[in-house]
């Protein structure tokens, strides 16, 4: 038998109180179990550099934010108009497509030093980077979404002699939106892996470095706090999304 | 007047004029203009075939079909042929009142004659007034089909054609839509060719009944209903000469299955 529906304060309250318990287990349980503090410090510590060192923090998230957005409009963008390309022409798209698909099967991790081999330092290869791992889902979802109209949307459109450019904003442009939306939810996330990971293998700024700068230097407090800070700007981004596509799919 | 459709040993299939799957062959059909037919037949013989002939969806690979007295080219360009297809194909982001605006603006480069916005007496001669804003799926399947008819009407077609659009409806919003459309008809003096395979529903709209028979497809039965309903193409379901019309339609349709 399915169990009954959570009523709506208990589906709120319940994810509190779990995510509660395990940070009172973090805080007390941990080193009463004698795990050190630079392995693991308490969610407390952690707190207490967001306090003492917001300034550092904030200056360390800005450049991946930058990074992070400016390779998600980059590379979705390029995506969408590259998949509008390979619906309207059939050859490209058997031509390239595979291609395509080959380029996606390179690890990131490899591919960053080539990129940044090619852009230097500086922000450029790490929007390169984030570009790059938003492209490819955003592609093939986008072709997909494209081509999802059914046969009798297409022979409606055909019986009022619609043009191409019709069929394209009329039809197939807002049956692929669910479509683009589901791997732009996802972009917002690897946008902010790609920054960091690009930062990991060249720079002195933003969270991905500030990453390793705390590693080695086994400030643990200050680690978790930069991945802490990591995940909410995926987050954040994640939201907006979702916001955006409240609004534009209403159906 | 030219009849509304003249098909002369068609023939349709699909694969190219070589290899071809003959779905219909040999076809021979004239059909009145201002009339009302019903197309009756078991599964992939062609029926919905026919109908996208004629509006010009798919070219015959051989004979000869003329619509309104014109190629379907023509009739097409001109906005002369309204469609409804068995789902009702309603774009799911566009509202009632949208969907029903539709052929208004799209394809509109192709047209001589200016089409009016009578979407809002549409909507009211179909019962949809109150559900003007609704999206396609607040609706039920009857509210549906209602708007696709609508959709269809708005550029004031001289042939309407349907493609089993009633077929997934429950018994009775079917016969409620069943005597709408007969209503519709009355009103508009649109040709109507009506696809269905339900013997009832093919006897009870039809003016005429054709059976079509499969591999290939061709006319086994060619009905006329006015002898067994009254003026104006009226009757009840339950009347005896329309039930012997029924069993008549039965036995035709047993052999072509």
């Amino acid at each position: 038998m399915r169990q009954a529906p959570l009523s709506p304060q208990m589906a709120i309250a319940l994810p509190a109180l779990g995510a509660a318990s395990i940070l009172i287990a973090w805080q007390y349980l941990l080193p009463l179990l004698g795990v050190p503090a630079y392995i693991v410090p308490t969610p407390t510590a952690i707190f207490g550099v967001f306090q003492r060192n917001f300034a550092l923090l904030i200056d360390n998230l800005r450049p991946t934010l930058i990074e992070a957005l400016a390779g998600f409009v980059i590379g979705n963008l390029a995506a969408v108009l590259l998949a509008v390309l390979f619906v309207h022409s059939r050859i490209l798209q058997a031509a390239y497509f595979p291609i395509v698909l080959f380029f996606n099967t390179i690890p990131i991790l490899a591919l960053s030093p080539i990129i940044i081999l090619i852009f230097g330092i500086g922000m450029t290869p790490k929007i390169v980077i984030a570009a790059v791992i938003c492209f490819f889902p955003t592609l093939v979802n986008m072709i997909r979404g494209l081509d999802s109209a059914g046969d009798n949307e297409h022979e409606l459109f055909r019986v009022l002699s619609a043009t191409r450019s019709e069929i394209f904003w009329g039809l197939r442009l807002p049956r692929a939106l669910p479509m683009l939306f589901s791997s732009l939810r996802i972009a917002s996330a690897t946008a902010i892996i790609g920054a960091i990971v690009g930062e990991w293998i060249g720079s002195d700024k933003g969270l991905g470095a500030l990453i390793i700068q705390a590693t080695f230097n086994y400030q643990s407090d200050r680690l978790y706090a930069a991945i802490v800070l990591s995940s909410s700007l995926s987050i954040a981004l994640f939201c907006i999304v979702v916001l955006i596509e409240r609004r534009v799919i209403r159906y | 007047m030219p009849d509304a459709i003249e098909a002369r040993q068609l023939d349709v299939g699909y694969g190219g004029r070589q290899a071809a799957v003959k779905v219909l062959s040999g076809l021979d059909l004239t059909v009145a203009a201002g009339s009302l037919l019903s197309i009756l037949g078991p599964s992939g013989c062609g029926k919905s075939t026919l109908l996208r002939v004629v509006a010009d969806l798919l070219d015959p690979l051989g004979g000869s079909i003329s619509v309104l007295g014109e190629t379907p080219h023509t009739v097409r360009s001109r906005r002369d042929v309204g469609f409804v297809f068995q789902d009702s194909t309603l774009l799911p982001w566009r509202t009632v009142l949208d969907n029903v605006r539709l052929p208004l603006g799209v394809g509109q480069r192709s047209l001589t004659r200016k089409i009016e916005d009578r979407s809002t007496e549409l909507l009211e001669l179909m019962g949809l007034g109150g559900l003007r804003e609704r999206l396609p799926h607040q609706l039920s399947g009857g509210q549906r089909q209602r708007v696709a008819i609508a959709r269809a009407l708005i550029g004031e077609p001289k042939l309407l054609l349907m493609d089993e659009p009633f077929g997934a409806l429950d018994e009775i919003t079917r016969d409620r839509l069943n005597d709408e459309l007969l209503a519709l008809w009355r009103r508009t003096g649109t040709t109507i060719l009506f696809v269905t395979h339900s013997i009832a529903e093919a006897a009870y709209l039809g003016e005429r009944v054709i059976v079509l028979a499969a591999n290939p497809g061709r006319v086994v039965k060619d009905l006329d209903m006015r002898p067994f309903k009254q003026e104006g193409n009226r009757c009840k379901r339950e009347d005896p000469s329309i039930v012997a019309a029924m069993a008549d339609l039965r036995t035709a349709l047993e052999r072509a299955s």
